[in-house]
């Protein structure tokens, strides 16, 4: 489903190259960790994913499906099923939770040429997913984000995903900012998107959350490279033992 | 004090001198109008004001007042859609008031009447060689509408006072006062068709702990030069709401001139400009704190596209014995072009030793992690930068607190977007 080529990427602004050839390949129905250290390339990369401008690739590819994103803009990327959890959500004053839920959902119906949800239908499935994620409506009415916790920001990114259906989500840092409790009610939510035809790609500088959401294949991403690839068991190791041992290995 | 060096007369000056020669014989007034009348037209013949007079530095009105289109009495106007729903209109149309039953509870004249009869003379004339907009009204008004809202009456249904022109030149007022105790939300609309001159003046008198919303939607087509005047005063222990909305015209002027004059009131003034095309569009507010205990808040929120200018001056004045005044003013402004300007001049002039005032201005831009995260959502460019710059209207909007006025702006301002956005 998701083909990283020899992918190389730096900051628009100054040219600082950050991603160094990646290379990673994710299937239908994996649930694949990316691990590493601080500074590694694990937020650039989930931006360049998702097409944000401030980065440049300079080299190498993304093929969604097989077929090249790079050319997308960060809205066509999202309707053909890509999404990204951010691991700071925005806060924007102004627009209400529920409207934004709204555009958002009937923008990528639009985009795919399916009819758009009625309010009733809308709020019916709006009502069901912040149940499951112990959310309050009544937060939905307040503007995006604005005055959410830590947590709340993190559960509503899940709501989102939730009700948008991507087929390839990448979750960046989903685990920061959480409580156990909140952890459990956030990586229930990403374990029941589980399904044969989508891809899950978690993000994660340490181990705690792969307790809750179990990999399939985790990968080590060192100074913009995939340094070392494995089972689940790589991240126990990585636990166990930090990220000296691979690093060095590696070089 | 600034001296008027005399220039040659622009077209537009001559224009503007001309056409008190043409109307005269038809304007209403008694013989102390009439010198009123002749005292405004000796103030234009010394020429309008350019940057060097300090009111006018942002908005050279000899320059930017290009022509001045002729009368066309016989141009069709009819009344608009009310803003809220259900609300008592008062047309005037071509500075003529039209006819309309006075609101329930509430009492109505023309002010075509009180300008037969003298009594409105007092309100002609200008306070100072700065005073253009009262000046050229001054000479030229023709009617209007006077509605009196008596101590103690609640308005059910909203009062919509509207100045409508089918081209040329239109000149009115409106006088509304307000008795003590009284509720109401009155909207003032100001809009037409074709190309015109219009000047509208309005004098707002709020009696002592009356609750009163007054808005003002000013929605000219693109070839209109707009000078606009709310003169009010505040009795004690009232609340005043003003709302001050533009999208239209191709040079406007609204001058809010406010003075807190009972001890206690509070003023609440909060507006939005919308500006496209290569529009010119300037609010000057002067508010005076006369009493002491009198809380204030401007609030305004610019969106600048195309090649727009916008001007925001905002004058705050606390008397000696004004003591504890509460007044905050801020003007935030969107720019969306590289072409477009805003300028913002914030003022306070403070006598009194024990308040707390403050102003602030900021310009931005669309904030760009805002805009990938709508993006990221699968929110198209387009619409997610609408959503954004709505918001940022929206805001000052919401504090309005009456859901038919903030879902009828909200429409308005919709509507807008869907044009310029």
């Amino acid at each position: 489903m998701l083909e990283i080529k020899n992918l190389h990427a730096r900051i628009a602004e100054d040219g600082t190259e950050i991603l160094r050839g990646v290379n990673l390949t994710v299937k239908a129905g994996e649930m694949a960790a990316i691990m590493g250290p601080n500074g590694s390339g694990k937020s650039t990369l989930s931006y360049v994913l998702a097409g944000r401008e401030d980065y440049e690739v300079t080299e190498g590819d993304i093929l969604y499906n097989g077929e090249s994103i790079l050319e997308m803009d960060p809205a066509e990327r999202a309707a053909a099923g890509l999404f990204l959890a951010f691991q700071y959500p925005m806060e924007i004053p102004g627009v209400a939770t529920m409207e934004f839920l709204k555009v958002a959902v009937n923008s990528q119906r639009r985009a795919r040429g399916e009819p758009e949800l009625k309010i009733p239908e809308m709020l019916k499935r709006v009502r069901q997913a912040a149940d499951e994620l112990d959310m309050d409506m009544a937060m939905l009415k307040r503007p995006l984000n604005v005055g959410f916790s830590g947590g709340e920001k993190k559960r509503a990114e899940i709501l989102q995903m939730k009700l948008l259906e991507p087929k390839l989500c990448v979750l960046d840092e989903t685990d920061s900012g959480l409580d156990i409790d909140a952890l459990k009610i956030v990586a229930d939510g990403v374990n029941a998107l589980r399904s044969p035809d989508r891809a899950i790609v978690v993000i994660t500088h340490y181990q705690r959350l792969l307790d809750y959401i179990v990999p399939d294949t985790v990968h080590v991403l060192y100074k913009g490279q995939v340094v070392k690839s494995g089972q689940k068991e790589l991240a126990q190791e990585l636990e166990k033992n930090g990220y000296a041992g691979i690093i060095n290995e590696a070089a | 004090m600034n001296v008027i060096t005399q220039m040659k007369r622009t077209a537009a000056e001559d224009a503007l001198i001309d056409s008190y020669g043409v109307r005269v014989a038809d304007l209403p007034g008694d013989a102390k109008v009439t010198v009123k009348r002749d005292e405004a037209v000796e103030l234009l013949k010394a020429g309008l004001p350019t940057r060097k007079v300090e009111a006018w530095h942002y908005t050279d009105l000899r320059r930017l007042l290009a022509s001045v289109p002729g009368f066309d009495l016989q141009a069709y106007a009819e009344p608009v859609e009310p803003l809220l729903a259900g609300a008592s209109v008062l047309p005037v149309l071509n500075s003529v008031a039209g006819r309309a039953a006075a609101p329930d509870g509430a009492g109505l004249a023309t002010f075509a009447e009180g300008l037969a009869s003298g009594e409105f003379a007092a309100l002609l004339g200008a306070t100072g060689h700065d005073d253009t907009v009262s000046t050229i009204n001054s000479a030229l008004v023709a009617d209007g509408f006077v509605l009196d809202i008596p101590a103690g009456a609640e308005l059910a249904a909203p009062v919509e006072l509207q100045n409508v022109h089918g081209g040329g030149q239109a000149h009115s007022r409106f006088v509304v006062t307000t008795g003590a105790g009284a509720k109401a939300t009155i909207v003032e609309r100001q809009t037409g068709s074709g190309a015109a001159l219009v000047s509208s003046i309005s004098h707002l008198d709020v009696g002592d702990d009356a609750e009163i919303n007054y808005l003002i939607i000013q929605e000219q087509p693109q070839d209109v030069s707009y000078l606009g005047q709310i003169n009010i005063s505040i009795g004690k222990g009232s609340r005043l709401t003003l709302f001050v909305m533009n999208t239209g015209g191709k040079l406007v002027r609204q001058e809010v001139r406010v003075v807190a004059e009972g001890e206690g009131s509070q003023f609440k003034l909060r507006g939005v400009n919308l500006l496209s095309g290569d529009s010119h569009t300037d609010v000057t507010m002067v508010l005076d704190h006369l009493a002491p205990h009198t809380v204030s808040t401007e609030t305004f929120r610019n969106v600048v596209t195309g090649k727009a200018e916008g001007v925001f001056q905002g004058q705050i004045r606390v008397a000696r014995n004004a003591q504890k005044t509460d007044a905050k003013m801020a003007c935030n402004t969107l720019l969306l072009s590289d072409e477009g300007s805003f300028s913002a001049k914030p003022e306070l002039e403070i006598f009194a030793d024990d308040v707390a005032c403050g102003h602030g201005a900021t310009v931005t831009e669309i904030e760009h992690d805002h805009l990938f995260y709508l993006m990221a959502r699968g929110i198209e460019e387009k619409v997610a930068r609408g959503l954004l710059v709505k918001a940022f209207v929206a805001e000052v909007i919401e504090e309005l607190e009456d859901d038919a006025v903030v879902e009828a702006l909200e429409a308005k301002i919709g509507a807008w977007f869907a044009e310029h956005g």
